[in-house]
């Protein structure tokens, strides 16, 4: 007979059923935090505090968390998708209260009371009858040595003491003193310095080089060539990287010249998946006054992050220790182990801040570089920097997208009928696919290890579809998605993935419809909106915009609105923003309004919203990576322009705190309505049309004659 | 090479290769981390020192051409138990999320208002136009300058 099959446990605690992996109370008077999710600058751990320190009822400076390590941290896969409050906040909160009860047992023996007489304050558990305990000398060996049950209910949302409160987070104080808070930072004894030389093109293959001219430059230690693999090893870094760029001189290659086009049109060219995901027709056809079609698109989008990658290894008695900034550590040591053809125990990782990263970046492929560098040189820590060049040119980018949409309207000015297509690479070849590995490096080595199947991540969230299905009430639509699995150049998780592209899709096409029809574009929404929190944010965003039904433009300036529920099962957001257009697009001002349901902390939320409406401001106006037939051609900043000091709009963002609701991600929220609101509010100013992602000076002017 | 620099009001010797960028003399000699490398060509800010009062790009600047020059890091001019006005402010408004730019960002704003105490609007933001900015942080950390200029974060 089999055992009935466990309760299924909320959060990550279903897969990390440890309690003591979670936290521990230690006789010192604090408790001790270990969270698999990782600090990415989005502030989740001062959020997970929060959630401890109100569920122990202990002072939040009491907390002591402890970065992600592979030999201590429960495995929470990978921190992205927004999912850190639902999967980590929601398995601490349940740990927490379990921890509480815990205590609260044995304060009441201790006591001689029954648990309903106690109350804690700051850790104190005080008896109705008198007499009093602390946490702290309750605690002891074992307390939590058990199998989290999640019985334990935690507080109920209006005895909440933090929880919604703008808590400062607890990492700033030492990242504005400009403390070694980053792996970057790390110095280890008898450290070396490396960089890696790539191929100068997709593609193409190490032939040879006077490599011995580099071995004797000065304070180089060693150069690592293994297949098309090619790195130096230095002493100092400016020494590294002298010697990488004279390597990049004498290094011959062959092969490459495969891109396509600068243009994400390809993408109709290339072999597809084909799948309907939604269709949906109700009764006949009605008689349809007009049908529209538009076509929209987007390039290709990098994460860019300020600080190019880094990590630091070292391989010494057969065991290899990292310090990465990965936003998957446990999924990084499964592709590493499979890389080197080892075993997964002789590898340990630890997590160190990196610079953000709004998806996966280069983090895992120099985690791979360092480790493969550090294999040549056994006993010295590796330090490796991808250089700006580097993480330009090798970064996995945001997939470039292609949508069709099509709609007809009945003669009430409702649309009758919409459709939906896109086509897209897939948005995720992190670490921890199938059929292979996902690490640069260990694709040029001389006996490469195949890529891993690049992956799309699956309805309901998606990845190139993600957001396609409309939170739009029609009634009849088709919605399909076109997967161009095999991408030219790489791919993968970028914040919102495919939602930027689609919600851009379906927010500029819902005004095209609404002029249509004559409709107002915040009426014309609010039409085809019964999710009444969907309806309460749109209508939240209006009014604080001071929004004016049918305003108009003045030929420069001129306002539009974008809305989401973001993944269609997360945080709901409406922007307005107000343009103007003039030699370029410049956003002056935004107006938002988000739902997360319960609040964790008010001002992380803001932050996060705030951010990611000047990032999308950014992507929507200026962004592109340019290549050529051989290689990416945007390699720095003046290639590669983001929005600056000098053309970032005042921002007002108005939280609607649903304290009885389960709380949602805030990261990646904004990207989708923030864009359509921008293309709205361009035809708002202008009375043009701008269907192709970036805004640029040059498809203005196009558009205009 | 031996070189005698002058950095957060001490003089420090090091030993390095005259074309070494001061950002990696800062960093691997003297450890001091708050400078990073963000860009190696003087254009995102990540690396901003003051040198003889005035901001600059440390990956751009070989060490040979500021010794004898007084260089200011963000370790020199606050400590978490004594922050500068513009640290404390910072802190008051949460400007930052990831922080690799705050510290760059930080030296440029101390560069103007050791300047111009009273700068206007304007002039922050032509100020910062040699320092970027990913995560999105713009609106806090003008708001953190002006605070800091009107007076400090209560």
């Amino acid at each position: 007979m089999s055992a009935a099959a466990p309760r299924k446990l909320p959060g990550s605690l279903e897969t990390n059923r440890a309690l003591d992996r979670w936290l521990s109370i230690n006789a010192d008077g604090t408790v001790t935090v270990r969270p698999g999710k990782v600090e990415i600058g989005q502030g989740i751990l001062t959020a997970l505090v929060q959630i401890v320190a109100e569920e122990l009822d202990v002072a939040p400076s009491r907390i002591r968390l402890v970065g992600a390590a592979t030999t201590l941290s429960p495995d929470e896969g990978i921190t992205s998708g927004s999912r850190s409050i639902q999967e980590s906040g929601i398995a601490l909160r349940f740990a927490a209260a379990e921890a509480r009860e815990i205590l609260l047992q044995r304060a009441a023996v201790k006591l001689g009371v029954s648990v309903e007489q106690l109350t804690v304050s700051d850790g104190t558990v005080v008896s109705r009858a008198g007499g009093s305990v602390s946490y702290w000398d309750l605690t002891g060996e074992n307390l939590l040595g058990r199998e989290a049950t999640a019985e334990a209910p935690p507080k109920m949302a209006a005895d909440y003491v933090l929880i919604g409160r703008a808590l400062q987070r607890i990492d700033l104080p030492a990242k504005v003193m400009g403390a070694p808070v980053y792996v970057h930072d790390l110095a280890l004894p008898g450290m070396v310095h490396a960089r890696v030389v790539r191929p100068p093109g997709a593609g193409m293959q190490l032939t040879g080089g006077e490599f011995a001219e580099v071995e004797s430059m000065p304070g180089v230690v060693a150069v690592v060539r293994d297949g098309s693999f090619l790195a130096v090893v230095a002493a100092r870094e400016e020494e590294a990287i002298r010697a990488s760029r004279r390597l990049a001189r004498v290094a011959q290659w062959h092969g490459g010249g495969a891109l396509p086009a600068s243009d994400p049109r390809y993408l109709l060219e290339c072999e597809t998946e084909d799948e309907v995901i939604s269709e949906k027709g109700e009764g006949a056809a009605p008689p349809q006054s007009q049908t529209l079609s538009a076509e929209y698109s987007r390039p290709h989008i990098a994460h860019a992050s300020l600080g190019p990658s880094c990590a630091v290894a070292e391989f010494k008695d057969g065991r290899y220790t990292i310090w990465t900034h990965s936003q998957g550590i446990f999924p990084l040591r499964r592709d590493l182990a499979t890389a080197l053809g080892i075993a997964e125990d002789v590898i340990e990782i630890a997590h160190m801040e990196g610079a953000g990263c709004y998806g996966h970046n280069g983090a895992d492929d120099v985690a791979c570089d360092a480790v493969l560098i550090a294999r040549a040189v056994p006993g010295r820590p590796v330090r490796v920097q991808w250089m700006r060049e580097d993480e330009f040119g090798w970064e996995p980018y945001g997939s470039p997208m292609v949508v069709r949409m099509q709609g007809a309207l009945d003669g009430q000015g409702r649309i009758a009928s919409w459709t939906h297509e896109l086509w897209s690479h897939g948005h995720s070849t992190r670490p921890g696919g199938k059929g292979g590995v996902n690490l640069l490096g260990a694709w040029h080595l001389a006996k490469p290890v195949a890529a891993a199947r690049p992956g799309n991540p699956p309805l309901p969230g998606g990845g190139s579809h993600r957001n396609a299905i409309p939170l739009y009430d029609f009634p009849r639509q088709r919605v399909v998605n076109h997967l161009a699995r095999s991408a030219p150049l790489r791919t993968s998780a970028m914040r919102s993935l495919g939602a930027h592209a689609n919600v851009f899709a379906i927010e500029s096409f819902m005004d095209e419809l609404a002029l249509a029809a004559g409709a107002d574009p915040v009426e014309f929404r609010l039409r085809h909106l019964k999710d009444e929190r969907a309806r309460a944010v749109v209508e939240k965003a209006a009014s604080l915009a001071g929004w004016r039904a049918k305003e108009q433009g003045d030929g420069e300036r001129g306002r539009g609105i974008g809305f989401a529920r973001y993944k269609n099962l997360g945080c709901y957001v409406a922007v307005v923003v107000e343009v103007s257009v003039a030699e370029t697009v410049r956003v002056n001002r935004a107006w938002c309004a988000v739902d997360v349901g319960q609040v964790i902390n008010s001002d992380g939320v803001v932050n996060q919203l705030e951010g990611g409406i000047v990032q999308t401001v950014s992507w929507t106006l200026k962004e592109r990576v340019a290549y050529d037939r051989n290689t990416v051609t945007s390699r720095n900043w003046i290639d590669y322009p983001i929005l600056t000091f000098e053309e970032v709009p005042a921002i007002e963002v108005a939280l609607i705190d649903r304290p009885e609701l389960p709380p949602l991600g805030a990261g990646e929220g904004a990207q989708g309505p923030v864009a359509g609101a921008i293309g709205n509010a361009i035809y708002n100013a202008m009375k043009v049309r701008l269907r192709d992602m970036p805004f640029t000076r040059e498809r203005l002017i196009a558009a205009l004659v | 090479m031996s070189l005698v620099i002058n950095v957060n009001g001490s003089k420090r010797e090091v030993v390095a290769d005259a074309e070494t960028p001061l950002l990696y003399v800062l960093r691997n000699d003297l450890d001091l981390k708050g400078a990073r490398y963000g860009c190696g060509i003087g254009v995102c800010g990540a690396c901003m020192v003051i040198v003889d009062g005035k901001a600059v790009q440390s990956c751009d600047v070989p060490v040979s051409a500021v010794a004898g020059k007084s260089i200011t890091t963000i370790e020199g001019i606050g400590t978490s138990e004594r922050p500068h006005p513009l640290q404390r402010a910072f802190i008051a408004e949460q400007a930052a999320q990831c922080g690799y730019c705050v510290s760059g960002i930080i030296m440029s704003a101390k560069a103007l208002l050791d300047a111009r105490p009273q700068p206007s609007d304007a002039e922050i933001r032509e100020a910062l136009a040699q320092n970027l900015c990913r995560c999105g942080t713009h609106t806090r950390i003008l708001k953190a300058i002006r605070v800091a200029a009107d007076g400090g974060a209560k």
